[in-house]
């Protein structure tokens, strides 16, 4: 349990004067709205336990009013906890947010948490320089250290060319840069984002997500994530939390989501999604256990025709490799690769974590199927044509051990 | 019918009476306090009145349209505070245009050292500022003339007495402003400020205050222009300035003196109100979140 960043236990938002009441009419299951007629109070949230390791994202999906914001904001004491935990990781310590001192809770948002705000909440008298190093100025650092942070989270971000400018002088994009560096200069471990990309439009949002996804590779933070957009949540997100009313009716990572909604509300949500985008290919490979072997011989087939065939050595390497009747030769997949300029004894390989999306291209483009290698460069299993399919209709083994229906 | 109106008649309620009595203990138990507050007072704005006095006006002139260059960049303003400072030299009237000027800048710093944290502590507890809602309405409504008398037993005729009075009618803007501009202050900066860990002294300082910056100087101008207005009034007490002229004026029906003192507190007035304006392009980013 000890890596978990934050976690969740079974946690109550209530607003309103009357929160015991409501407390003991939810024990009692009664519903929101009963609760709020007879209260006046709001159950925002109820009942969530989801947790975030160090160096994942957290998304938190759902609809308007689904209580996302009421749970993120408990995690920096923006929104009281009326019920259970909220535990946040702090050194070799354990801090539960919900009932901490004041003290303890500002200096977690000073050196530990940061927040990203869905309309920015710059400060519209502070310059961009300014405005990022609004975080180190408030804990009192020395104004060497902080112009030294302050210059690097501008590059980071890349908006040297704009440090003197004030915030309504940039473009929404570039506002949320600013955001994002203000976020980053408190060098914070964790991130808490309230749809910050939802205020731009589409080319941007994207943009940003892709940026957001490459300085995570960098920085390593734990973030947690607000959004109400799936392809969003699937883009960015290690692990999905999906809110429906108060509660959180799923929580996995995106494949389990896509592959196995538990309920109406999650499968309209996934619906509307092209699942090629989030699964990836050891998802569905056929794994090398169940490829056809030569009667009788040593010899695997790749594909279906026995075109590409290849041997297994000791440690489970493809050796031998024929392909369209000449030794074949592995390439190893990348998105800048020219797949139209590959000879045809060539096979591209991945590996177990390579979107299919790869694999359709690969596909389209050579006629072979992807090939997935693992870490020693063993043989995992291959996609082809079949493979794809099963992902399109939300097939996979791992939906069928599950149990689920398929869609 | 006519027995009730003698009842009511008759057995007058000794409001005035009463308030004569308070007055009367006040005078006599805090003369000290009323002295220390007339001394305090005159001596720094004498001061200052023969200080600038002993500068040469047109000196004065050069460094008042100095001053409306840097603080506006407008060549406009500048030609105008030069005219019109040299019109009231021409007229005569340039002693009692720097008392004037003093008389403004002290009661509206006053006003502001009273009204600026009284503004503050409403806007974290709003229940006071209901409280205070009417009596600042009333500060504003009562003719000055009411409280003009208990404050010149208070302190004498003289210079102080316009001052208390000044800021007694001007000091509500600068509340008022104040509690407004730092309640609209936008949740969403508030909650920026918290999240990066601020005490409630950085958040009022790091975030409130600036972002209700332009409302509470709009505060601000307000006061001096109301001090201003008050101007007529301190000098029928005896504090001087271009109200002396206006006062002498009237009691001897003298059209020209009337004409030409009222000038001078109108050019006055604008050139202070000019001079504060926020400029347009600091007006542009103010309204932004
Ligand atoms: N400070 C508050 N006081 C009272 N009710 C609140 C408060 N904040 C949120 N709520 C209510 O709690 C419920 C959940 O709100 P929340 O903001 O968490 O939803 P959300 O999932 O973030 O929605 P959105 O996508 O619109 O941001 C809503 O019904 C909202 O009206
Ligand atoms: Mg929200």
């Amino acid at each position: 349990m000890s890596q978990n960043a934050i976690r969740f236990e079974h946690v109550d938002v209530i607003f309103g004067q009357n929160a015991p009441r409501a407390v003991s009419m939810l024990d009692q299951g009664q519903g929101r709205d009963a609760i709020l007629d007879k209260t006046g109070c709001l159950v925002a949230v109820h009942d969530a336990s989801v947790f975030v390791n160090e160096g994942e994202i957290l998304v938190l999906m759902g609809l308007s009013g689904s209580g996302k914001s009421s749970l993120l904001r408990c995690v920096n004491g923006l929104n009281t906890v009326t019920r259970g935990k909220v535990i946040v990781h702090d050194g070799n310590r354990e801090v539960d947010v919900a009932r901490c001192e004041p003290e303890t809770l500002r200096r977690l948002r000073r050196n530990r948490i940061s927040m990203v705000f869905q309309q920015f909440g710059l400060m519209p008298w502070l310059t961009v320089r300014d405005n990022i190093g609004f975080g180190l100025d408030v804990r009192g650092m020395d104004r060497a250290e902080r112009d030294r942070i302050v210059e690097e989270k501008i590059k980071l971000v890349r908006l040297d060319k704009f440090a003197d400018k004030f915030s309504h002088e940039l473009s929404g994009g570039m506002q949320q840069r600013v955001g994002l560096a203000r976020a980053f200069a408190t060098e914070a471990d964790i991130l808490l984002m309230d749809e910050p990309f939802s205020a731009l439009d589409p080319l941007i949002r994207e943009h940003l997500q892709d940026e957001l996804i490459e300085l995570q590779q960098k920085l390593k933070k734990t973030i947690v994530f607000v959004s109400h957009d799936l392809d969003e949540a699937l883009k960015i997100g290690s692990r999905i939390a999906i809110m429906e009313s108060g509660r959180v009716v799923q929580f996995g990572v995106p494949e389990e989501i896509i592959l196995n909604p538990v309920n109406d509300y999650v499968r309209q949500f996934v619906a509307s999604m092209n699942p090629l985008t989030v699964l990836k290919g050891g998802t569905l490979m056929r794994p090398v256990a169940d490829l056809a072997r030569e009667p009788g011989g040593t010899t695997i087939q790749l594909d279906r025709a026995g075109k590409c065939r290849c041997q297994l050595d000791a440690r489970g390497k493809p050796v031998n490799l024929i392909v369209n009747g000449k030794p074949g030769e592995m390439v190893p997949y990348a998105t800048d690769l020219d797949l139209a300029k590959l000879p045809d004894h060539a096979m591209v390989c991945g590996t177990d974590r390579t979107p299919m999306r790869a694999a359709v291209t690969v596909r389209s483009q050579t006629k072979r199927p992807l090939v997935l290698l693992g870490d020693d460069g063993e043989l995992l299993g291959v996609v082809g044509e079949h493979e794809i399919y099963r992902g399109m209709l939300r097939q996979s083994e791992y939906a069928r051990v599950n149990g689920a229906q398929p869609m | 019918m006519e027995g009730l109106e003698q009842v009511i008649t008759q057995h007058k309620i000794e409001i005035g009476r009463g308030a004569k009595v308070v007055v009367d203990w006040l005078t006599s138990n805090f003369e000290w306090l009323f002295d220390g507050i007339t001394y305090g007072l005159r001596v720094p704005i004498e001061g200052t009145v023969d200080l600038l006095l002993a500068i040469p006006s047109l000196a004065f002139v050069g460094i008042c349209a100095a001053i409306a260059f840097l603080l506006q960049r407008s060549w406009k303003l500048v030609a105008f505070v030069i005219l019109g400072l040299l019109l009231i030299l021409n007229l005569g009237l340039w002693k009692d245009m720097v008392e004037t000027v003093v008389l403004i800048l002290y009661a509206t710093f006053v006003s502001l050292s009273i009204g600026i944290p009284i503004g503050i502590i409403c806007s974290r507890r709003p229940w006071l500022y209901r409280l205070l809602s009417p009596i600042l309405d009333m500060m504003q409504t009562i003719p000055t003339f009411v409280y003009l008398v208990p404050t010149l037993i208070f302190f004498g005729l003289g210079l102080v007495p316009g001052i208390i009075a000044t800021v007694i009618f001007a000091v509500p803007a600068p509340i008022r402003l104040t509690y407004l501009g730092i309640s609209q202050v936008p949740t969403a900066l508030v909650e920026a400020g918290e999240s990066f860990g601020c005490t409630r002294w950085q958040l009022l300082w790091r975030v409130k205050l600036p972002a209700a910056l332009p409302t509470i100087m709009a505060g601000v101008n307000q006061c001096i222009m109301l001090s201003l207005s008050m101007v007529v009034i301190a000098a029928l007490v005896g504090a001087g300035g271009l109200g002396r002229p206006v006062v002498r004026s009237l009691g001897q029906a003298n059209v020209p003196l009337g004409v030409e003192s009222g000038l001078a507190i109108v050019i006055v007035a604008i050139i202070l109100d000019r001079l504060l304006k926020r400029r347009a392009t600091q007006r542009a980013g103010a309204g932004q979140v």
